[in-house]
């Protein structure tokens, strides 16, 4: 099992025409994932990668079942593109863009409120179950099917705290980028939530950063209710304040959102929290 | 993006939300022109993107247009130090001279980003004057709150929840309304990221004012704010940062002496970690982003290297888009046609890795290769304490 996406996921590509779309969709395909075809407004009826590409979002659901979709559209188009597939009935949106404005996605998050749909990022990585399906960006050979997942709001640390499992020997169930922006679809309370109720998950790394409080959230979700074992680290240690480090998400503002305090919150909630980002797949490998 | 006091007033009083009379000044003529023109006393008030600039001697009263020009004679060219500036400071390159006005009461207005609603949320405080963090840790239940629906912005009988629960008397409640619907709007509109005043006065006579006022703006929002992108005041930002951001990369300048150039901004402030948890000290934040080039590669060395504080610098890359072979071809062009004096530590994994690794060997340049994270941390740590630099 794994959470989210599996073998019966059928991916839209929206922007599929696009450069990064394009080469990111050849990898999934490449990958295993089905991938049923892509949307550009203006190339609808155009064929791309041997798919078919549609004008709209509703007219590709029509026609090749995808339950899935995952944007490629520059920032200035790409909330529209999360609502063109929420309003599509698309129950998984994944949003790679980065440097969409915050009060857009402060018009998309009251707009998804009573749809079904779930977004993960916007600015993401996106979601991999290692062997069966991958969305988004993630070098695809660094990962390995098993029993950890992964939630963190950074790419490349997600990467790397994944090689350090894979060359441990330890797979993964599923890893979710959930985005460094500071509104996202989905938190990380909720990507512990599906890890805990998946049988086939047995061990859990979250990895958080500096800015807001959503790891606090999820530390005490966790020990209330999470009994497997959990491995966290926060980047940021050694972020100075009032300085947004890359991220659009990544500030400590007015005190709040410090590594120290993370850390030690999601230390009392019992999470072994790593303090080198080198110790990642040790501590788990321990726990298991 | 940040902008001055006077350019955050401006904007308010485009919305109606009333301001002190007052004008930005260069130089101490037109300091003293500006104050007689506002005549009586003035207050002259230092213009950088820092908060405590009272204490530290950047707002100054003046009975006269002539004190007026002695006060902006010593301020400005000074370097104002404040708690938000670092011990660096910031040199005074406009003051803002403004009316003075009879305060009865100092509130505080602010809106921020609420992440867990996704919406903002507007803050309004009866303890003015006060930073609004100190208020939130010492007396938290000061701190009046209104979710902003974006739809609506902010609706006048949330306006009067606050006014009415700051104890603002029933006669001026009206004015503050407007002035609070006002500052929702000047948020919504501008794509703000923090709009505040603080203090919020109320006057003898019954008047609200914007006696100070700080906006910040969405850096993802500006391309669709032309006007306000020339707010931009490039005084106020270390030049490697400007030179940065010409080439889209990110860099903060830090106080340490090991560089570190990284791709992704999580793996970023990672890196920076280890590097002081193997004992070292970063030089810098800087994400290359995901999809940065050869170009990009040599441009963000060469910001690296004009640190004069650099002993050692760790590149640190996982490639997913940024595939280990441009990586390595970028490093070695960047570091010949730079003539790179610095011990540099690579650490590469991810996509075409063994390409990557092939062309820095080739490239007969010494670079260590570093096994990991731990290692890579470890192997600058050292190179920076043995650097003749």
């Amino acid at each position: 099992m794994s959470v989210l996406v599996d073998g019966n996921t059928r991916v839209l590509f929206q922007g599929f025409t696009g450069r990064e779309a394009s080469f990111h969709a050849q990898a999934s395909i490449d990958y295993g994932t089905t991938v049923v075809g892509g949307v550009t407004p203006g190339k609808g009826g155009q064929t791309h990668l041997d798919l078919p590409v549609y004008n709209t979002v509703a007219e590709a659901v029509r026609q090749t079942g995808a339950n899935a979709s995952v944007i490629f559209v520059p920032p200035p188009f790409a909330a529209d593109a999360i609502m063109e597939a929420t309003e599509a009935g698309v129950p998984l949106v994944v949003c790679i863009t980065e440097g969409i404005p915050t009060s857009d996605m402060v018009r998309v998050r009251t707009f998804m409120q009573d749809r079904p749909t779930r977004l993960i990022g916007p600015n993401c990585p996106g979601i991999i179950s290692p062997g069966k399906c991958k969305i988004g960006i993630m070098p695809a050979h660094i990962h390995k099917q098993g029993h950890v997942g992964v939630v963190s709001r950074s790419g490349t640390l997600t990467y790397e705290a994944v090689g350090q499992l894979s060359k441990l020997n330890i797979g993964q169930s599923t890893c979710i980028g959930i985005g460094g922006d500071p509104i996202i679809g989905t938190s990380f309370l909720d990507a512990i939530q599906l890890f805990n109720n998946d049988a086939d998950t047995h061990a859990i790394v979250m990895i958080g950063e500096i800015g807001g409080n959503a790891e606090e959230t999820a530390a005490a979700y966790i020990q209330m209710h999470v009994k497997k074992p959990v491995v966290g680290f926060i980047a940021g240690q050694t972020a100075p304040p009032g300085r947004r480090m890359g991220h659009a998400g990544a500030i400590i503002s007015g005190g709040a959102g410090k590594a120290e305090d993370k850390m030690k919150a999601m230390q009392e909630a019992g999470i072994a929290v790593c303090a080198s980002p080198a110790e990642i797949g040790e501590k788990i490998k321990s726990r298991m | 993006m940040k902008i001055h006091e006077y350019q955050a007033k401006a904007i308010l009083a485009k919305y109606d939300v009333p301001v002190p009379r007052g004008e930005v000044a260069f130089t101490v003529d037109e300091v003293e022109i500006a104050a007689k023109k506002i005549g009586g006393s003035v207050v002259v008030k230092a213009q950088i993107h820092a908060g405590g600039r009272g204490k530290g001697g950047g707002v100054k009263l003046a009975k006269d247009a002539a004190e007026a020009a002695e006060i902006a004679k010593k301020m400005l060219g000074m370097k104002l130090v404040t708690h938000q500036t670092g011990p660096e400071g910031r040199i005074v390159q406009r003051v803002l001279v403004e009316e003075t006005l009879p305060i009865e009461r100092e509130l505080y207005l602010g809106i921020v980003l609420d992440r867990a609603q996704g919406k903002p949320v507007f803050m309004a405080s009866a303890a003015g004057g006060m930073e609004i963090e100190e208020v939130a840790a010492k007396t938290p239940e000061l701190i009046l709150k209104e979710t902003i629906d974006s739809g609506y912005g902010l609706a006048a009988y949330q306006g009067r929840n606050l006014a009415f629960g700051m104890g603002i008397p029933a006669a001026s409640v009206p004015a503050a309304v407007a002035a609070m619907t006002a500052l929702a709007k000047v948020y919504q509109v501008n794509d703000a990221s923090l709009a505040e005043i603080n203090p919020f006065i109320l006057t003898k006579d019954g008047k609200v004012y914007a006696l100070d006022a700080k906006i910040t703006l969405d850096d993802n929002a500006l391309y669709r704010h032309k006007d306000l992108v020339e707010l931009r005041d490039l005084n106020e930002e270390d030049p490697l940062e400007v030179e940065a951001s010409r080439f889209s990369l990110n860099y903060i300048k830090l106080d340490g002496n090991i560089a570190c150039m990284v791709n992704g901004a999580g793996l970023a402030m990672a890196t920076m970690d280890i590097v002081k948890y193997a004992g070292g000290s970063p030089a810098n934040f800087l994400d290359v982003g995901g999809g940065a080039n050869a170009e990009q590669i040599k441009n963000a060395f060469r910001i690296l290297l004009s640190d004069p504080g650099v002993k050692a610098v760790l590149i640190n890359i996982f490639g997913g888009i940024l595939r280990c072979d441009v990586l390595a071809t970028g490093v070695v062009n960047a570091a010949r046609e730079l003539n790179v004096q610095v011990p540099v530590v690579v650490r590469m994994e991810g996509t075409n890795v063994e390409k990557g690794q092939e062309i820095l060997k080739a490239s007969g340049l010494n670079f260590p290769i570093a096994n990991g994270m731990k290692d890579a941390a470890e192997k600058v740590v050292r190179a920076a304490a043995g650097s003749g630099r």
